[in-house]
């Protein structure tokens, strides 16, 4: 199928058309089409995968397992279709970027990149092959998170550059040992030849370091603290882009190999994982609480969702790996939007300190709206979609036993409802400050708000249908804990 | 050769790992360098080395196991081109903050953290 390259043939195309390009009124017409453009075709795959053929191909006429194969299940076509809507959402919000010369060209480059990176991480189905991917992905993100050059992005840039690297060279230094071991590097080839294998407890070293690998990249308990060092000092549509799919292609990662590969020791991985998952609820949650700047609570609050992310996966029942799958995608446009809200916050009254700002109920309650529906599904509010999400992730807990962690997924949920509580009260509800050297409040149109109303249509949408939408997460979990059907559309090609 | 090699990357580790620790942002990418080049040879390793022969097959009557392997070779190609990208543009941004800042100190930049 060729409909499967799409998803990085598009980014590759943008790229080198926003190379060309010199005017920024040109760059901003065919980044938005560009990205419509992906949208479409993530939904032609989803629908063609949600059919039941996984979308597979192997390139450079090499059968399977010599190929570098391609495969898209429906964990990758629900995690494309999601991430698409964010870059629509992201594409529109940039136009507002500082003025600048060739702002729009430049950033919308790195922008492609990025996804290019992301989509790339999504779909493929070789790990040497996801390696790559994840370097170009890290790339563009380090340009990106220091575009300006300021003092502040670079000191930032350094720290999320360090962690980054060395999170980087588990990764590789996982995939030499595993190829040592195996022989092989294609994903299906790889799990068919672990479930056959009676000695595959020896490769627990490499299950190890590709923890350490996505466990950096997604942000986790130990390893967290890239996250909220660099998170608040590039600009705001930056922010929102990293916040929403970065970190959750880690967990997508995370996913995928301690379903497919690394199941031959679960007692000590599950209990590993929802050590995990507790302490990095609880401690991002309570940072969370402690913060007076939006952009820093909800930079803490990427965290403390991890946890809950994790958590599914350690459940590790078909419920528990179709919540986690929910979790992420009701988070990924949840998180970006509040980002958005807090940018356009901003916009209005030149902070991002809760202390400063205020009044905003009053003067935009279009605004406040646009705020309420990400905070409220963040929080689990019904009918929103992070309701659905977490009530099916304690289900699951419940079910299998887990009271512990179930708990402390309950208490983190009131965190949350706490710290969302905090930000309206502070920026919406509270008098406007009293300050002498106030900047002139800017009011937002609706180019402004476009980014805002896509997302939060599609929170609304996602608790609305939400019978449908777990259905899908349910035929996707299922699918990755009984990966035969993953593993024969790839070799019998 | 491998206990050779091996003993090369664990003095590479502890190298890198030591140049990551300290406050110099310069030495902190000169420790990037050992430990992308300690994880390259670590790939290249893990396959097993095969000395003194060919990656090409010369005749059909060759057999697969006495060649050298030439995937994990091809692997440490590409980490290695990685690499060197990454480093050209960890060095350009120490530039830049050296210019801002007229430090390589890590401990002399403040904090970003505060609210």
């Amino acid at each position: 199928m060729t409909l499967a390259v799409l998803p990085i043939l598009i980014p590759v195309v943008m790229m080198i058309i926003h190379l060309l390009i010199r005017k920024d009124s040109v760059a901003a017409i065919s980044g938005i089409t560009g990205s419509v453009m992906l949208l479409v075709s993530s939904g032609f795959i989803a629908r063609e995968v949600f059919s039941g053929d996984y979308l597979s191909l192997v390139a450079g006429g090499w059968d399977a397992p010599f190929g570098i194969s391609i495969v898209i299940d429906p964990m990758s076509a629900l995690f494309l279709v999601i991430s698409s809507v964010i870059v629509l959402s992201i594409s529109i919000f940039a136009l507002r970027l500082p003025e600048r010369k060739k702002r729009l060209t430049r950033f919308y480059f790195f922008f492609f990149t990025l996804i290019l990176g992301i989509n790339g991480a999504f779909i493929t189905g070789d790990i040497f092959n996801l390696y790559v991917w994840f370097e170009i992905m890290l790339l563009s993100s380090f340009v990106l998170i220091t575009l300006g050059f300021s003092k502040d992005q670079m000191r930032s840039g350094i720290k999320y550059m360090a962690l980054n690297l060395i999170g980087s060279l588990f990764f590789l230094a996982g995939i030499g040992l595993l190829y040592g071991k195996t022989g092989t590097l294609n994903m299906a080839h790889l799990a068919e030849i672990l479930m056959n294998d009676d000695q595959s407890i020896l490769i627990n070293s490499s299950a190890m370091l590709f923890f350490l690998a996505f466990g950096i990249k997604a942000a986790v308990f130990p390893l967290y603290f890239w996250l909220p060092a660099s998170y608040h000092t590039p600009d705001i549509t930056v922010t929102s882009l990293f916040a929403g799919i970065l970190t959750k292609v880690g967990v997508y990662a995370m996913i995928r190999f301690f379903t497919l590969f690394f199941v031959q020791d679960p007692l000590f991985w599950h209990n590993l994982l929802f050590v995990i998952a507790g302490f990095t609820m609880l401690v991002g949650g309570m940072a969370a609480i402690s913060r007076y700047e939006t952009r820093k609570i909800l930079s803490y609050h990427i965290i403390s969702q991890i946890g809950y992310m994790i958590m599914g996966l350690a459940i590790f029942t078909p419920l528990g790996i179709a919540g986690a799958i929910f979790f992420t995608l009701h988070n990924m446009l949840a998180k970006t939007n509040t980002f958005v809200v807090s940018g356009l916050i901003n916009r209005m009254r030149g902070s991002y300190s809760l202390k400063e700002v205020g009044g905003l109920f009053r003067e935009s309650p279009i605004l406040a709206t646009l705020f309420i529906i990400p905070a409220f599904a963040l929080a689990g509010i019904p009918p929103l979609s992070g309701f659905f999400a977490k009530f099916i992730l304690i289900k699951a807990g419940f079910e299998g036993g887990h009271y512990w962690i179930t708990g402390i997924a309950v208490l983190t949920g009131l965190m949350t409802l706490y710290s969302m509580i905090k930000i309206w009260n502070e920026a919406f509800l509270k008098k406007v400050p009293e300050q002498e050297d106030r900047q002139e409040t800017r009011s937002l149109n609706f180019v402004d708000l476009l980014p805002s109303i896509i997302l939060g249509t599609a929170t609304v949408l996602m608790g609305v249908f939400a019978a449908f939408m777990v259905d899908l997460t349910l035929l996707a979990g299922d699918a990755l804990l009984d990966p035969v059907h993953y593993i024969e559309s790839v070799m019998s090609k | 050769m491998e206990i050779l090699l091996a003993i090369l990357v664990g003095v590479l580790y502890t190298a890198g790992v030591y140049m990551l620790l300290r406050r110099s942002i310069l030495k902190f990418i000169v420790g990037i360098i050992f430990l992308s080049n300690a994880t390259n040879l670590l790939v290249f390793l893990a396959a097993g080395l095969v000395p003194g022969e060919p990656v090409f097959l010369e005749s059909s009557g060759t057999v697969a196991r006495e060649l050298a392997d030439p995937l994990p070779q091809a692997l440490v190609l590409t980490a290695v081109v990685i690499g060197f990208g990454i480093v050209v543009y960890l060095l350009a941004v120490k530039y830049r903050l050296f210019h801002e800042t007229q430090t390589d100190d890590l401990d002399q930049l403040k904090p970003t953290e505060e609210d």
